[in-house]
């Protein structure tokens, strides 16, 4: 008895009190990780909305309506003189061309307006690739052949489903005539979709049917690859600076509570500031990835610098330690050990301050990103937009056809992204060392 | 006053480290007091004393590590073959390849256990070719008892080894820059008694050529290994003498009650 007794005593955790205790730490974990777990599953709900949303809409940016036309390639009418030079070639009216075409098919169109309509079934922006098309190609001058012509956004959008034969004509961007032909078109074939080539390797258009990202694509790459070698590597100096090498007293101190700041401060500010300076007192290029991308590293600078710290920070002591007592110098011990170590941390810190400025819209609106570029820049200097400012003016755009292209850029945007993230992975993995 | 004392007494070999009222601060904390001390040539001196009670701190000053330490303030006077190391003109980057140094716990780098010992070498250029390199990291090795453990594992990770693996590479490391003074934070804390025989072994052998001054905690290692032994209590050097005098007969009674585990 005495024994039970005593052995109650010594282990006095398994009382009723205790055991209620016990019990209630254990829901109190399990109701904790619940949380977790629901946190992660809103989470990834929201995500995929997001992403069947966008891609969803957006998918069909990636494929184009064409009519397929015989067309005769009348010499009287591209090149009447024989002379087959390159100056002829490109002045010729191929919208003369098409039309005929058009006509020939639909023999008994007659009025103005009706033929208007008519011509209006196929893009604007096909006279251009008729053109490419003949200039690669001038024996087909005299030849009669069938040629894919990009159909127009209103056309396209019907033929994608976007706008409904039910609505009262009125209503309805495409006509009743206009889908008659669109029917005749279709039960002989003529009417196909295809991959959107052009959507890739275009630049912007007023037209939505032959309106492309690439150009907009490049603007990103170059404002990037800007504010990439601007700040990353004066970043990466100041952080090292502070880290290793800086005395620690007041002036350190109010550097660091600054840089702090400065992540925090809107990105419109430094818009500003880019106008102010590189615009205004540099005076570089107005609209160039030059100027985006100064702007942009400014902003990114903080990012770098506070998260290339935590990282060197994060590499014991003993290492410097230990490279230091083996007679490096500071330097050395610096180069060789902490900052392979810290590399992994600072280059995850440098593609997120890189993502952010991809998507960023804000400041480049201020130093003149914005405006409508047709051309895909060669340089720094030419005049460029950006993917974000893109999908900006598509969103702002009043043609329906611009909805799907808003959402495409979107994707494109965000494929872009994944890439960024993959390359850091993919860095992180080659300069990941075990401990 | 003691100290002084002994130290006329025992120096009847040439001492290569020379400290005079060495007090260091860490702050306004004041963690080493006015501490004398002489290291005679090629031998093993041995620095015993409770836990916090500075020799670690001691043992930093020697080859000025004490300088990376935010805060840390040395006054005093310490010679190296005669040469006062806080002279302005002292480069600390040449004095710390002669004094090599082996940490209390063990710091190997994340790199292949060849790169560990080849990094000083590399550095200081002592190695002409690939060949004399291999050849230092290999008698590097050996030295610390080592090699017959590692010889098929030299581009596996320093840091997958063992504790007390770690520790003889970081001795290793320390010898393939061919100091000529060793100063050993407690090396033997984390081996198991065979390890620790075996860099006894290699300490009473590197005793030909190096100056040793080791930490311990044992006062068994102390007394088997080394030829001089100093005290330390509270940031003072109590009592300095021959090993076995001062651990048969020591003079103050806060050296015999640490010796005899009776106080620290
Ligand atoms: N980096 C530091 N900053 C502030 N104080 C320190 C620092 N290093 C040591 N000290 C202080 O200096 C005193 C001596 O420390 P030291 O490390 O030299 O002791 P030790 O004799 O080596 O002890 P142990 O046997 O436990 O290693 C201690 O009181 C400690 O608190
Ligand atoms: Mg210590």
């Amino acid at each position: 008895m005495t024994d039970t007794q005593e052995l109650k005593e010594k282990v006095s955790w398994v009382t009723d009190d205790a055991m209620e205790k016990l019990a209630r730490r254990h829901r109190s974990e399990r109701r904790f990780k619940r949380l977790g777990l629901s946190a992660i599953v809103i989470a990834l709900v929201m995500l995929a909305t997001l992403l069947v949303s966008i891609i969803g809409r957006g998918y069909t940016a990636f494929i184009q309506t064409t009519i397929t036309l015989d067309v005769t390639f009348s010499e009287a009418i591209i090149d009447p003189k024989g002379a087959r030079d390159h100056k002829t070639l490109k002045a010729a009216s191929y919208r003369t061309l098409i039309r005929e075409a058009l006509r020939k098919e639909f023999p008994d169109v007659s009025t103005r307006k009706d033929l208007r309509a008519l011509f209006g079934l196929i893009s604007k922006g096909a006279v251009q690739e008729f053109r490419d098309l003949v200039i690669s190609d001038p024996d087909l001058i005299g030849t009669t052949s069938s040629v894919e012509l990009t159909a127009s956004d209103d056309i396209d959008m019907f033929s994608k489903g976007y706008i409904s034969r039910n609505v009262s004509e009125e209503d309805r961007r495409v006509k009743d005539i206009e889908i008659k032909w669109f029917d005749q078109l279709q039960s002989n074939n003529a009417i196909q979709t295809v991959f959107n080539k052009r959507f890739f390797t275009g630049g912007d258009s007023r037209e939505p049917e032959v309106a492309g990202i690439m150009g907009a694509l490049v603007g990103s790459l170059y404002t990037l690859l800007i504010t990439f070698i601007i700040s990353f590597p004066i970043g990466l100096m100041s952080a090292i600076y502070l880290e290793e090498f800086a005395p620690k007293n007041k002036i350190t101190v109010l550097i660091e509570v600054n840089i702090n700041n400065l992540a925090a401060v809107p990105s419109i500010v430094y818009g500003l500031l880019g106008v102010a300076l590189f615009l205004n007192v540099a005076h570089m290029p107005r609209s160039a990835p030059l100027v985006g991308g100064l702007t942009l590293a400014l902003m990114t600078l903080p990012t770098i610098i506070i998260a290339a710290r935590a990282s060197i920070r994060a590499v014991p002591d003993s290492i410097r330690n230990a490279a230091l007592a083996l007679g490096a110098s500071k330097q050395q011990s610096v180069f060789h050990h902490v900052l392979p170590l810290s590399m992994p941390g600072i280059l995850t810190g440098t593609i997120i301050g890189l993502s952010q400025a991809l998507g960023e819209t804000a400041p480049l609106l201020m130093i003149g990103m914005v405006a409508f570029i047709v051309d895909i820049p060669g340089g720094v200097t030419d005049p460029a937009t950006v993917l974000p400012v893109q999908i900006f003016l598509w969103a702002d755009s009043p043609e329906r056809a611009f909805v799907e292209k808003t959402s495409g850029a979107i994707i494109v945007l965000l494929g872009f992204l994944v890439f960024m993230n993959a390359i850091a992975v993919l860095l992180r993995k080659k300069f990941e060392r075990r401990w | 006053m003691l100290a002084k004392d002994m130290n006329t007494v025992y120096n009847d070999t040439k001492s290569i480290i020379s400290a005079k009222d060495v007090s260091v601060f860490y702050g306004e904390k004041r963690a080493l007091k006015s501490v004398s001390l002489d290291i005679p040539e090629n031998q093993i001196t041995a620095l015993i004393g409770p836990s916090g009670c500075g020799k670690s701190t001691f043992l930093r000053c020697l080859n000025r590590m004490n300088d990376t330490i935010e805060n840390c303030r040395v006054e005093g006077n310490i010679t190296v073959d005669g040469q006062d190391i806080y002279a302005p003109h002292v480069d600390e980057v040449l004095l710390r390849a002669r004094v090599g140094m082996v940490f209390q716990k063990a710091n190997p780098f994340p790199k292949s256990i060849y790169d560990n010992v080849a990094y000083a070498p590399r550095i200081h250029g002592l190695a002409k070719n690939k060949d004399e390199l291999d050849d230092i990291v290999l008698a590097s090795l050996e030295k610390a008892g080592l090699l017959d453990e590692v010889k098929d594992l030299l581009n596996e990770s320093g840091t997958g080894l063992s504790g007390g693996q770690q520790q003889r590479l970081c001795i290793a490391r320390a010898l393939a820059v061919q100091p000529d003074i060793i100063l050993m934070d407690e090396p033997c804390s984390a081996l198991d008694p065979i390890a620790t025989a075996k860099v006894e072994e290699l300490i009473e052998e590197l005793r030909k050529n190096y100056t040793i001054i080791i930490v311990t905690h044992s006062m068994q290692q102390a007394a088997r290994i080394s030829q001089k032994t100093a005290f330390f209590h509270l940031g003072e050097i109590v009592e300095i003498g021959e090993t076995e005098q001062l651990f048969t007969s020591p003079n103050d009674k806060r050296t015999q009650g640490y010796i005899t585990g009776r106080f620290g």
